[in-house]
């Protein structure tokens, strides 16, 4: 091993980087100067995303507890992209309301933590790598939710989601120890050749599930998920349903493409299950909620229902699907919630029942919130309905039709629901609509790229071909 | 650009100059110099058409091929038939009358124009697709932009007709989602790839049991825009929620694409389905052409009664594809065309009355005849070519289907059914006698009706653009027949 092949470690290393940076920054910049240190983080981020583009090498660090290639890579730069959009949207109010408590810096370590632990999460080749990452991304989380330490619901937020969190790793764990005690390793690598269906793995296996289903919020582990967001401030919220689930499902997608192939008799029907119970729970839920951010949580829970459509499916096809579909998702999410987060942001209100008239006083943002929920409901010609359609074509190859069937029916159930907060937007009138308002350029910056991404992705065929191409790192 | 890529271009280009036109003045203006655009190239293309055939005899002409998604081998594949030539006819035909006749909308002009223009570019999208994934995409599209319209600019219980439209449809297409990519993961049976292409599955042989699987999820997906029995529901609250244009453009064209599907898409793609599941179907349709025409006779709102007359017609139309036999099927083309101009010409007249007496009432209506003249004759001319009055299109449609349904190869399943469907012209007659003698010209109801103001310009332009199709396809139907029965060729080769 010599030191080019940390190279391989990039990502990681940039990120650490400009971890280090931003504490000394907060050390040495005066505090009439703080503001600043918004723009420095988004600055910093920015060439990170952009750097993070340049091809890198595949192969393995530390015996192979580390590894890279073309999809992890790809992947990482998803998040980034994720990432850097939602700092876009929460530039104003970091500067508004953040940075006067002296906290700036704190939310922007916080949150890099949290996605350092992502990366190694999704590169990790052994169960200890794996579950370092899983800490590391889940524990600044907690506190990045109970951000907001004067709002009770704030802290109550906190507080749920890092004991259900807590439990979660612990379940997980339990777990790990399990499939360590019937392998022998803790190395992917070694695991795949010596997997076999005994009891004792598969109860390992359904443990360490459970665990990575409650990061993804799967029904029945998804209790805390509309709790946490409705406290959480939504810049949290938002990184929770977008970065957070999408590189769970990533990380979840190898290991069930890879390690635990061999037991894909034994999740097929759990994956079964649980996709239905998911979609129609989430689904069912959200039509009864009125405060926009548990709206968004339901939805958010629906959607990764959907993404088990993908995971069903085993091959190349589902994994490429699956990728399409997240990068779509975050997408999707990440506008709708900048939308919820500039209106909360000038007015206060996050009610469905205060959307009323917005279109007629703010036509923009009404408009980009209902490409956004036309996309998470599918319909085209927005990202959105090749994302979906592309998960049941996948489904359907392997002749889960019954499933694709039901799928449906929740997609239209979805519609009600998204089409309600259109409604609210577009159809009716209201004395008390938010009146018009001026967005900052970072907000308007960061919802303008996530249009830009919902009108293109879908309809820009080579993108797809492109992650296709990459799956073949998997199957 | 291609001759079919410019129904897709220039609704686009319409709907990016609205954007940037403001008020009312502009928007109306740049829409209909969109439409006019677009009725003629669908004229054009209709010329070129009947030229093309002559040297080209291949099932779509003007084809283009383009890969879109190489993995799923979806394609942008368009092409032409007789048949959809002349539905992308009358769907200009409607849409510009459609633009006349929403000459004076205040609310929210630039949006009204924007989506009505988003709808005709799906309908268009549908018509010239030959790839399925392509046509569910602009099936979809044409779909989504009624709940605005119905929403915004609607009346009555608007938000309840908008929401059940759209996931009635919404669901529908849902549906019809599952049996498409049935119909994709079975067209590879003769060992040949994967395709979307229609063409290409026509020769495939789908294996039986696939097909009696897979046809109802497709019939009923598109069927249940052309308002089938029992998901024929939205149709009415719809209907009679929407504002003029969005119901002569919905009942006009949108429902048409429940027809083209079933035909296109279910019969073609899986003839042994079709042969498999018609009796269930057909009885479905006999009752909605029967209940429709006796539902009509009930209503008393003006839109409500056209809105079941349609479900009636419609059903006539899915009843004419189902018999399975090939002057039926030309009858049931016709029939699409009739219907889709007459029940636009229909709702344009509602809405001028409704915009004048501001009731749709039969019961506060009368004596329209003597205050209206110009609006009351239409309305006459178009009741009679509505109840199959010869020297109208009507007549030629519906003259078609009896006879194609009680041809001798039919059996006495279908004759009974056809017996018991032929009734509703009978039905058809009293409602719109009934309709025509009070409102018309029966006696005045209303005193304040010397200042009702006269039918405007744009109203005529609107009112005849309509009626000139009318007559012209009642008098001489031969060449649209000949145009249509030629393309129904692979259609007999591949179903009878």
């Amino acid at each position: 091993m010599n030191f080019s092949s940390f190279l391989l470690m990039r990502q990681e290393i940039i990120l650490l980087t400009i971890i280090l940076l931003l504490l000394v920054a907060e050390i040495s910049i005066s505090k009439s100067k703080k503001q600043s240190i918004v723009h420095l983080a988004i600055f910093l981020f920015g060439i990170h995303t952009i750097v993070g583009f340049l091809p890198i090498e595949s192969g393995k660090l530390f015996g192979g507890m580390f590894h890279s290639n073309e999809l992890v890579h790809f992947f990482k730069n998803v998040l980034n992209v994720g990432v850097f959009i939602l700092l876009l949207q929460s530039a104003d109010w970091l500067q508004e309301k953040v940075v006067d408590e002296n906290k700036g810096t704190e939310f922007f370590i916080l949150l890099f933590s949290s996605l350092l632990g992502m990366y190694f999460m999704i590169s990790a080749g052994d169960f200890l790598m794996f579950y370092l990452g899983l800490e590391l991304s889940t524990l600044p989380v907690a506190a990045l939710a109970a951000f907001e330490v004067t709002k009770r619901i704030s802290s109550e937020a906190g507080i749920k989601f890092i004991l259900s969190a807590g439990l979660a790793s612990g379940v997980s764990l339990f777990g790990i120890s399990m499939l360590y005690a019937t392998s022998g390793s803790i190395y992917f690598d070694d695991i795949i050749t010596m997997i076999s269906a005994t009891n004792l793995t598969i109860l390992g296996f359904v443990l360490f599930f459970a665990g990575l289903a409650f990061k993804i919020s799967l029904v029945p582990f998804h209790f805390w998920t509309a709790d946490v967001y409705e406290g959480a401030p939504i810049s949290v919220a938002s990184y929770l349903s977008v970065i957070s689930k999408g590189a769970a499902v990533f990380i979840l997608m190898i290991l069930f493409f890879t390690v635990f192939k061999t037991l894909m008799h034994v999740w097929e029907n759990i994956v079964y299950v649980i996709a239905l119970a998911t979609m129609f729970i989430g689904n069912l839920f959200a039509i009864r909620q009125q405060n926009m951010k548990r709206f968004l949580a339901f939805s958010s829970i629906a959607q990764a229902g959907f993404i088990l459509l993908g995971l069903i499916t085993g091959t190349q096809l589902g994994t490429a699907t699956i990728i399409y579909f997240v990068m779509i998702y975050i997408f999707s999410n990440l506008a709708a919630f900048g939308v919820v987060q500039a209106i909360s942001l000038k007015t206060g209100k996050e009610n469905m029942n205060d959307y009323e008239g917005l279109y007629r006083t703010n036509p923009n943002l009404s408009l980009v919130m209902m490409l956004a929920l036309f996309s998470l409901a599918g319909i085209p010609p927005v990202a959105g309905f090749f994302g979906k359609f592309f998960l049941f074509t996948a489904a359907a190859s392997e002749g889960y039709y019954l499933l694709v069937f039901l799928a449906v029916v929740n997609v239209t159930i979805s519609l009600y629901y998204y089409l309600l907060v259109v409604r609210a937007m577009f159809l009716r009138t209201s004395d008390q609509a938010i009146p018009y308002f001026k967005n900052k350029l970072y907000m308007r910056l960061g919802l303008l790229i996530t249009v830009i991404g919902i009108l293109v992705i879908g309809l820009y065929s080579p993108l797809y071909d492109y992650i296709f191409e990459l799956s073949k790192n998997l199957n | 650009m291609d001759i079919l890529t410019l129904f897709i271009i220039v609704p686009i280009i319409t709907v990016i100059a609205l954007v940037f036109s403001k008020g009312l003045e502009r928007a109306r203006v740049v829409s209909m110099i969109g439409s006019f655009i677009q009725l003629g190239m669908a004229i054009n293309l209709l010329f070129a058409y009947l030229r093309e055939i002559k040297v080209n005899s291949d099932i779509m002409v003007f084809t283009k091929d383009v890969v879109w998604f190489k993995n799923f081998n979806i394609h942008y594949n368009i092409g032409v038939d007789g048949i959809s030539v002349a539905l992308i006819l009358l769907t200009a035909i409607v849409v510009l009358a459609g633009v006349f006749i929403s000459w004076k909308m205040k609310e929210l002009p630039k949006e009204f124009f924007i989506s009505l223009i988003v709808l005709s570019l799906g309908v268009y999208g549908v018509f010239i697709s030959i790839d399925l994934f392509t046509l569910f995409v602009f099936f979809e599209i044409a779909v989504i932009p009624m709940y605005l319209l119905i929403g915004i600019w609607g009346s009555g219980p608007r938000e309840y007709s908008a929401m059940k439209l759209t996931l009635m449809l919404m669901g529908a297409s849902a549906i019809l989602l599952v049996g498409i990519l049935g119909i994709y993961f079975n067209s590879n049976a003769d060992g040949g790839a994967l395709t979307f292409n229609i063409l290409e599955i026509a020769k495939v042989n789908i294996p039986i049991e696939a097909q009696k699987l897979f046809f109802p999820f497709v019939f009923i997906g598109f069927a249940v825009i052309s308002a089938l029995f029992p998901f024929h529901t939205w149709s009415p609250d719809g209907h009679a929620s929407a504002p003029t244009a969005v119901s002569m453009l919905h009942a006009g064209v949108l429902m048409k694409l429940g027809g083209y599907g079933v035909f296109r898409i279910a019969m073609f793609l899986l003839p042994e389905g079709a042969l498999h599941w018609s009796w269930f179907f057909i009885i479905l349709a006999a009752i909605g052409v029967v209940y429709g025409a006796f539902s009509a006779i009930r209503q008393t709102d003006l839109k409500f009664i056209n809105a079941y007359a349609s479900v009636s017609h419609l059903g006539l139309v899915l009843f004419a594809l189902l018999t399975l036999n090939k002057i039926a099927w030309n009858g049931a083309i016709i029939q699409s065309l009739s219907h889709g101009l007459l029940t636009a010409l229909f709702f344009a007249l509602i809405g001028m009355i409704y915009g004048r007496t501001h009731t749709r009432d039969i019961r506060k209506l009368g004596g329209m005849m003597k205050i209206l003249p110009f609006i009351g004759a239409i309305y006459v001319i178009t009741g009679l070519a509505y109840l199959g009055l010869p020297g109208f299109s009507g007549f030629v449609a519906e003259m078609n289907i009896f006879v194609g349904a009680f041809q001798e190869n039919s059996d006495t399943f279908n004759r009974i059914l056809t017996i018991l469907v032929v009734s509703s012209i009978v039905v058809t007659s009293v409602y719109i006698l009934r309709l025509v003698g009070k409102i018309m010209m029966g006696p005045l109801e209303t005193n304040d009706v010397n200042d009702l103001p006269k039918a405007t310009w744009f109203e005529k332009t609107g009112i005849l653009l309509l009626m000139i199709p009318v007559i012209g396809i009642g008098v001489a139907p031969f060449w649209l027949s000949e145009m249509i029965m030629k393309s129904l060729e692979p259609f007999i080769q591949g179903v009878l």
